[in-house]
Parts: C-alpha cells; structure tokens; sequence
C-alpha cells in the first residue's frame, strides 16, 4: 500500500530526513516514534504529495507521491500536527468545505457528512462555531476532516499532542476503530502512544530510521539478558550470595527490599529463584519478569548508549 | 462541485462573516457617494456662473464634468481599499496552518489562486455596482451619454482586477495581512507613478515603456469612452501575469 525507498529531504544544506525506506500493507498501523525535529513531519508531508522529496521514492497505492500528487492526495486523509481548522466556520460548513475539496459528489455529501460526524460523536456540536470548541473536539473535527471522504489511508501527525489523559484515550480509541480497514502511520514522540495503538513502529532520529520492527521483537532484539525483579519481607545478609550460587544467574542488585537479577538470555528462572526464597523463609512479596520496555528501547537507539554499534 | 467553485464560495463566505467586506465596502461607498455630490455641486455651480454670464442656461457635459472627475478619484481611492480586501486571502491561511488542508487535498494551486481572485472580484463588482447608484439617481434630472459611463465601469473593473491580482500576491508572499496591505500599497503606488515618470521622460523610449506600464493611461482611455483592444489587453494580461506569479510563490513554498 505504500512503499518509500531511500527517501531523502534537504532544506538548504540541512539535512531533514535520510535514506528513509520502509513498507506498509494495507490494514496496518505504523507507529513513527522519534524525539521533536526527528523527520517525522518531513516524512508525512512526502506522503500526502505536498512537498516533493530531494531523492527517493514515494509510492501511494503504486502511484507516485511526486509524479501523480492528485490521485495520491485522493486517498490519504492527514491530519497535520496543528489541525486546519476555519475556526470562524461551524463544524458542518466545515466539513462540508473540506468534503467538497476532497471531490465528494454532492449528492454523496449530506450522507458523508452525517457518518463522519455520527462516527466522530460530533453531532451535538454540528452548529457551533469551531472557535467555541474545547480542544479535545477540535481534534475531533480534525480527524474527521481527515476522514469525511473515507480515504483507505490516514496519517496522522501527533493526534494527540495537547489533550488531556480523558481526551487522548478517547482519540487513540478511535485511531484502533479506524484501523483494519484502513492503513494508518502515525507519529508520537510518547512512547506509551506507538505501543497502544500500532503494531509496528518506526524509530527515526536526526532523519535516519534507527530502527523498524514489531514492538515485541524491538524490545526482545536488544534484551541481551532476562531480568527478574524478587522483593522479599525478611532479606538477610547472605541473600545476594545464595541467589549468585545459582545456576545462570549473572548478577544481583540489590534495592532496599528488591532484588534485581540478571539472568542468561533464554532461561527463565523465576522457577527456581521462588524455590530458594521459600526454603530460606524470607517472605516472598513479588516475583516478575521484567520485560524492556520501549523506553528503554528508544533511549538506547537514540541517545547511543554502548552497545549500540553491537546491534544490527 | 468543482474546486474553483468550492474554494469561491468558502471565501464569499468568510467575506460576509468577517466586519472586513462591509467596512471596506461603506468606506468606498460614503466616499464615492460624497464625491459625486461635490463633483455634481461643483457642476451646477458653474453653470450658474455661465448663466450669470451669457444670460442663457448653457449646455454643460455631465460626462466631462461630473463623471470624469468621480472616476479618477475613484481610481485613487480603489488604490487604498483593494489592499485590504485581499490581504488576508493568502496570509491567514498560512497563518492558522489551513494551507496545509488546501495543498494535501486532491485541488491544484490554480484552483486555489483562481478561486481566491474570483473571489475577490466578485465582492469589488458587488461593491461597484452599488457605486452606480450616482448615475442612476442623476439620470431623470440631468441629460448625459450612458456608454462612456459604461466603459468607464469596465475600465474600473478591469483596473480594480489588476489591483486585487497585485494585493494576492502581497498576501501571499507573507503570513503577516499587515505586510501583505504595505507590499500591495507599495507594488500599487509604484506603478501609478510609472504615469508620472513616463510624462517626465516623454519622447524617450523609457517613456514609452513606462506609460505603458502604469495603468493610468489605459485606464484614461477607457474614461474617455475609447475601448481599444491594446488597453483591453494590457489589463487582462497584467491580471493574468500577476496571478501566475502569485501561483509560482504559492509553489515554490511548498518546496521549503
């Protein structure tokens, strides 16, 4: 469904995004994960064939992001970071503008207009002045925008940036509703955001994919080693040492109460560790795998940390 | 729905609901109106004065003397207004983040200058076309030529047309109205005063060129009652060239 490869973007003599390649099937749902002024946006307005790439190529549906802006720009709906919003406009004669630019038959219009307004719960404020709208329905008017004339792609820049926790659970709720039928890239740079709503998730920084992989095998790829958190009721002194007595165990740290310990990649131990905290009495509270999170991911991809060179 | 047509009506729109459109409007409608009362005042004041002198009441030509002087002064107030009717066209849609919408959507850059200057146009007919209500009302009581009063309109409009492509290419060029107003004024200014330098350097090929440049002497023949195709032209193609340059700006900011 879209296919860009070796996308290069220069502003001047600055480079915003390099080499970028990467593919997407339809129904997916790509995450673009990246600090601010990582490329993220650079990448989307290729995209939508409104600013022509450097060097690279963008196809959309097999057609060409720069040659054939106009059919491209017919089946991508985008929400750009700040939505464009008329805000002297009400919300139908909003969408009704921006239906009649996307090329909606007017006899389809009122029929578009009342699915994208039913579906983005936006009927009870169809009259009002977009000015008058919270922030969190301006989103909403945003997406649906992006929306009315039921394109099978969307991309969204950061669709959640400054809404509040009730709001963004709403609007990430939405972006999953959407999914399946369509295909979706999206950016964040939260982190939290690319694990709940996309499968698959794209780490640029400075204009460079960093990384490209399902969110599980991103994280499996850099666990170089299994960690285990065991917090215990009574620890003695000698606990650091039995829990290094056992097999495949490589260190322990300890904090106050919880120990952390490192384990050989692939053997879960967490078996035998609760063994040994039964037998000494010390009052076993908690036992868990700890998985890496993307965090821990991200930061280790971007802010190149050692061991980065080791990884592919 | 064609684009062009999408994009006129949005803007018609925002006209109406924006104080813009109507001030602009009554301050060019109370100044015409007050310029046709002097020039007509002016008129019977002199023919009074001829009546005093000859003993008879003599013929005066209403076009000569009333309408010809409301259209110059026309002109010049146009100049001031037609900047801030087009100021915001481009301007605030860079501003607020909504050119965005219009460049990812399946519209041409044509679509959207068109559709802005037709626009725009068609609220500066609006607005002469209620000017008219000078000759109208003069009409029972006064005896004068319609056609060279017609043609002047033409010559308004056209003139008007060619301000209003100029105050679009203002506004495009920054996302700041007040830059845009100074930049038309500015463009605006210096090709009425071509007219001027043109009569300084009479004779001279430079002359020439510059005459032919401003609109002024284009604009005096369309007064006059003369429609000829050379003036016909120089404003159409003025429009023309002003448009395609505003959509090659409009382009080349979608590269950076």
């Amino acid at each position: 469904m879209i296919q860009v490869e070796h996308l290069t973007k220069l502003y001047g003599s600055k480079t915003a995004i390099a080499d970028v390649s990467f593919s997407l099937e339809k129904g997916e749902v790509l995450a673009f994960l990246g600090p601010n002024g990582a490329g993220k946006t650079t990448t989307m307005r290729i995209l939508t064939a409104s600013l022509p790439a450097t060097s690279g190529s963008a196809k959309i549906a097999g057609y060409d992001c720069f040659d054939q802006p106009k059919e491209v720009k017919r089946l991508i709906g985008y929400l750009p970071e700040i939505p464009p919003l008329y805000t002297e406009m009400t919300v139908t004669e909003y969408l009704t503008f921006v239906g009649r630019i996307k090329g909606i038959e007017p006899e389809r219009l009122p029929v578009a207009l009342d699915q994208v307004l039913e579906r983005m719960s936006l009927s009870e404020v169809r009259g009002r002045l977009i000015a008058n709208l919270s922030r969190g329905f301006k989103q909403r008017v945003g997406l649906a925008q992006a929306l009315i004339h039921d394109p099978p792609i969307l991309i969204l820049d950061e669709p959640t940036v400054g809404l509040d926790p009730k709001q963004i659970i709403e609007i990430r709720q939405l972006i999953r509703d959407l999914a399946g039928a369509r295909t979706i890239i999206l950016s964040t740079h939260i982190l939290p955001e690319a694990t709940a709503v996309a499968k698959r998730v794209v780490i640029i920084n400075d204009g460079r994919i960093v990384a490209e992989d399902t969110q599980e095998q991103l994280s499996a790829r850099l666990r170089r080693s299994e960690k285990v958190s065991l917090t215990l009721k009574r620890s003695t002194p000698d606990v650091r040492e039995r829990l290094l007595a056992l097999p495949g165990v490589l260190s322990v740290r300890q904090e106050g109460h919880t120990f952390l310990v490192e384990t050989e990649l692939g053997r879960d131990l967490r078996e035998d560790l609760g063994r040994v905290a039964v037998q000494n009495d010390w009052g076993l509270l908690e036992l868990k795998l700890v998985a890496m999170t993307l965090e821990d991911v991200f930061l280790r991809l971007t802010q190149h940390e050692e061991g980065m060179e080791t990884q592919p | 729905m064609s684009p062009v047509g999408a994009i006129v009506r949005k803007e018609l729109r925002s006209y109406f609901v924006s104080p813009v459109a109507y001030v602009v409007a009554s301050v060019f409608l109370l100044l015409t109106g007050l310029l046709s009362f002097l020039a007509i005042a002016t008129a019977s004041n002199r023919s009074m004065q001829l009546l005093r002198v000859q003993g008879s009441l003599p013929e005066l030509n209403l076009n000569e003397f009333v309408f010809r002087p409301v259209f110059y002064n026309m002109a010049v107030i146009l100049l001031l207004v037609v900047p801030i009717l087009t100021m915001r066209l481009f301007a605030e849609e860079k501003k607020l983040k909504t050119m965005e919408l219009l460049v990812t959507s399946p519209v041409t850059i044509t679509d959207i200058v068109v559709g802005k200057f037709v626009a725009a146009l068609t609220v500066f007919a609006g607005m002469l076309a209620l000017s008219a209500v000078a000759p109208v009302a003069l009409a029972p009581f006064a005896e004068f030529r319609w056609p060279p009063i017609l043609t002047a309109y033409l010559g308004i409009l056209l003139m008007g047309g060619l301000f209003l492509s100029a105050g679009l290419l203002g506004s495009s060029l920054t996302e700041n109205q007040i830059i845009a107003v100074i930049l038309s004024f500015g463009a605006l200014l210096l090709f009425w005063l071509f007219g001027w330098a043109g009569q300084v350097f009479a004779g001279t090929a430079l002359g020439k060129v510059l005459s032919y440049l401003s609109p002024l002497d284009h604009f005096d023949q369309l007064v006059k009652g003369l429609v000829a195709t050379k003036d016909l032209v120089y404003f159409v193609a003025g429009i023309v060239f002003t448009l395609f340059l505003t959509h090659r700006v409009i382009e080349s900011q979608r590269w950076r």
